[in-house]
């Protein structure tokens, strides 16, 4: 797998917030097909560090190449554009739109009628919409979120919505996908289902994933590589197995050995 | 199946509108009603304008601007000024009144629509300040005391601004372009992580909106005689803001109802000068109070059919129905 040359690169990132360093000198290289789990204890700078990846925050330090190209200074709608889509820890859905019109959003890039031509009412207006719909349905199917087809997303039950996010950040044609803690709040049943869910799209759509998450079970389980990051560094970084072992692991999720 | 009712809607509602337009037009024309009620008509289909264009930016982009009474007055004057000053016919002033509105919402929304919620609304409400007071001191346009304009509005066009207002607004929104605006309105994050240009929605939302209100305003000009820089005071932004707002952030049926309530009751109510102010805020807070999102909260009059037709499963309104 390492004769690849890596999807992702990210070389020396880090951002201050004034004097606080949330992410400092993050070293990361993820490899097309790869499924790679990223933890750390709360406040570790996770999810700041996703939104550096897609350009919500821009970094201070460092480079991030994504298929060869710096994306470092991009917006968030451009890197999506390139293929790096994302889940939110806290859902972030179109609560009051309608699940397939969430969809719909997400392949709003993809449009080939303009404004105007939506105004006018052209004919590339009606065949254009039509093909979104349909897509969207297909997609809606893959995930047996038809049923709710129109159905606004804040009435679908937790974990559908869940599946909904992971949905829609599927149909913005990502190669690059970011979960940030797709289990939070689910059940042991919901977590396996939601597990067996990001095997098949993995499969599906020829996907990398990185994978934030806390229940260090099911990352062990399904990540073949694991960073760690602590107080807003790479501490550790390697197989599930040597992960397990590693002193610095063990030392910030439990503490230092008392000597 | 969905089309065929999509095209009778569509038929019925052409043959709606005409029909409004021919019994309105007949009623003027036979001088059944005096020149105060025709006046009333008119006032009211320029606040379905303002209304609806206002909506585009509140009610579907989310972006809350109270400077709306400032494209008015840049579409008014603009327009006063090509017809009387430089004595073009009223179409080259709408047209005119229209586009310098749009741009006054370019160049406004480009640098504050980065700014979010409040800041927005204050950012906007200063743009509508700064606009009166250039009026107020421009004395080519008459400065305080204002310009007289010839009364060119009639009925035909107020009618057709209204319906064009109406459908190019209407047309954007059920479009994938309208979604995106959307979606900002719900979630601006996670609209930009969908590949939404977030700024550019804002941006061409704002053109929108602001054109219409520009050719709002010409209209408004050609129907008063006069037009002052008074009158576009912020107390006017506030009165577009309350018609949307009390027919539901969200719903363009929802704001043309409220624009025509709102402008009955202030009418009838000017036989009563001295408590109009009072009833008419009271009003007001009892329909917040009883209908906290507007009288149609997000939903459109049209929906209200169709949904009761085809009630097939699943909650359609979160108000009553609560998912834990």
């Amino acid at each position: 797998m390492e004769t690849h040359t890596p999807l992702l690169k990210v070389d020396q990132v880090g951002i201050r917030f004034g004097g606080l360093k949330a992410v400092a000198d993050v070293n990361m290289k993820l490899y097309p097909g790869e499924l790679v789990g990223l933890i750390g204890p709360n406040g570790a700078g996770k999810t700041t560090f996703f939104n550096l990846l897609t350009g919500v925050y821009v970094p201070t330090d460092g480079k991030i190449f994504f298929k060869g190209e710096n994306i470092r200074k991009q917006p968030p709608y451009k890197i999506t554009k390139k293929g790096i889509s994302r889940t939110f820890q806290n859902i972030r859905l179109f609560e009051e739109l309608s699940v397939i019109d969430n969809v719909k959003v997400a392949y709003h890039s993809l449009a080939k009628h303009s404004i105007l031509s939506s105004i006018l009412r052209l004919p590339n207006h009606f065949s254009g919409e039509k093909e979104m719909e349909e897509k969207a349905l297909e997609f809606l199917k893959l995930f047996n979120l038809d049923q709710f087809r129109d159905d606004k997303a804040k009435n679908l039950p937790y974990g559908q919505q869940r599946r909904l996010e992971i949905a829609r950040a599927l149909a913005a044609n990502p190669e690059l996908l970011l979960l940030d803690e797709p289990a939070a709040g689910m059940n042991p049943k919901e977590t396996a289902q939601l597990m067996d869910l990001i095997a098949f799209i993995r499969e599906k759509f020829n996907l990398t994933v990185l994978l934030i998450e806390h229940d260090m079970s099911l990352v062990m389980g399904v990540c073949e590589r694991i960073y760690v990051l602590d107080h807003g560094q790479l501490i550790a970084h390697g197989t599930p197995e040597e992960i397990r072992n590693h002193p610095k692991v063990i030392e910030a999720y439990l503490g230092e050995e008392v000597s | 199946m969905i089309k065929l009712k999509q095209t009778k809607g569509f038929w019925l509602s052409i043959l709606f509108a005409f029909a409004l337009f021919t019994i309105v037009q007949i009623v003027i024309s036979s001088a059944l009603i005096n020149f105060y009620i025709v006046n009333i008509i008119m006032t009211m289909g320029i606040y379905i304008i303002l209304a609806v264009s206002l909506h585009l930016i509140i009610g579907i982009t989310g972006q809350f601007s109270i400077g709306h009474a400032g494209f008015l007055a840049v579409g008014a004057y603009t327009s006063a000024v090509f017809t009387m000053k430089l004595g073009q016919p009223l179409l080259i002033g709408l047209i005119a009144g229209g586009l310098a509105a749009a741009i006054a919402g370019m160049l406004i929304g480009i640098p504050s629509l980065r700014l979010k919620g409040d800041y927005l609304a204050i950012a906007t409400l200063g743009f509508g300040e700064i606009v009166r007071i250039t009026f107020f001191n421009i004395d080519y346009i008459g400065g305080p005391s204002g310009m007289m304009v010839s009364q060119l509005t009639t009925w035909p066009w107020v009618f057709g601004c209204m319906l064009l207002t109406i459908l190019v607004i209407r047309n954007f929104t059920n479009s994938t372009h309208g979604r995106a605006c959307i979606s900002v309105r719900e979630d601006e994050i996670a609209a930009d992580a969908m590949g939404i240009n977030t700024t550019y929605y804002k941006v061409v939302a704002f053109l929108i909106g602001s054109f219409f209100a520009g050719v709002g305003g010409a209209l408004w000009a050609h129907n008063f005689y006069i037009i002052q820089p008074s009158q576009f005071g912020f107390l006017k932004s506030f009165d577009i803001l309350i018609f949307v707002v009390l027919g539901g952030l969200g719903s363009m049926s929802g704001a043309v109802i409220a624009a025509i309530l709102l402008t009955l009751v202030s009418m009838l109510l000017t036989e009563y000068p001295e408590t109009r102010m009072v009833i008419y805020s009271l009003i007001l807070i009892i329909t917040m109070l009883y209908r906290p999102r507007g009288l149609l909260g997000t939903k459109e009059v049209t929906s209200l059919f169709t949904n009761r037709r085809n009630k097939k499963g699943g909650p359609k309104d979160g108000n009553t129905h609560t998912v834990a």
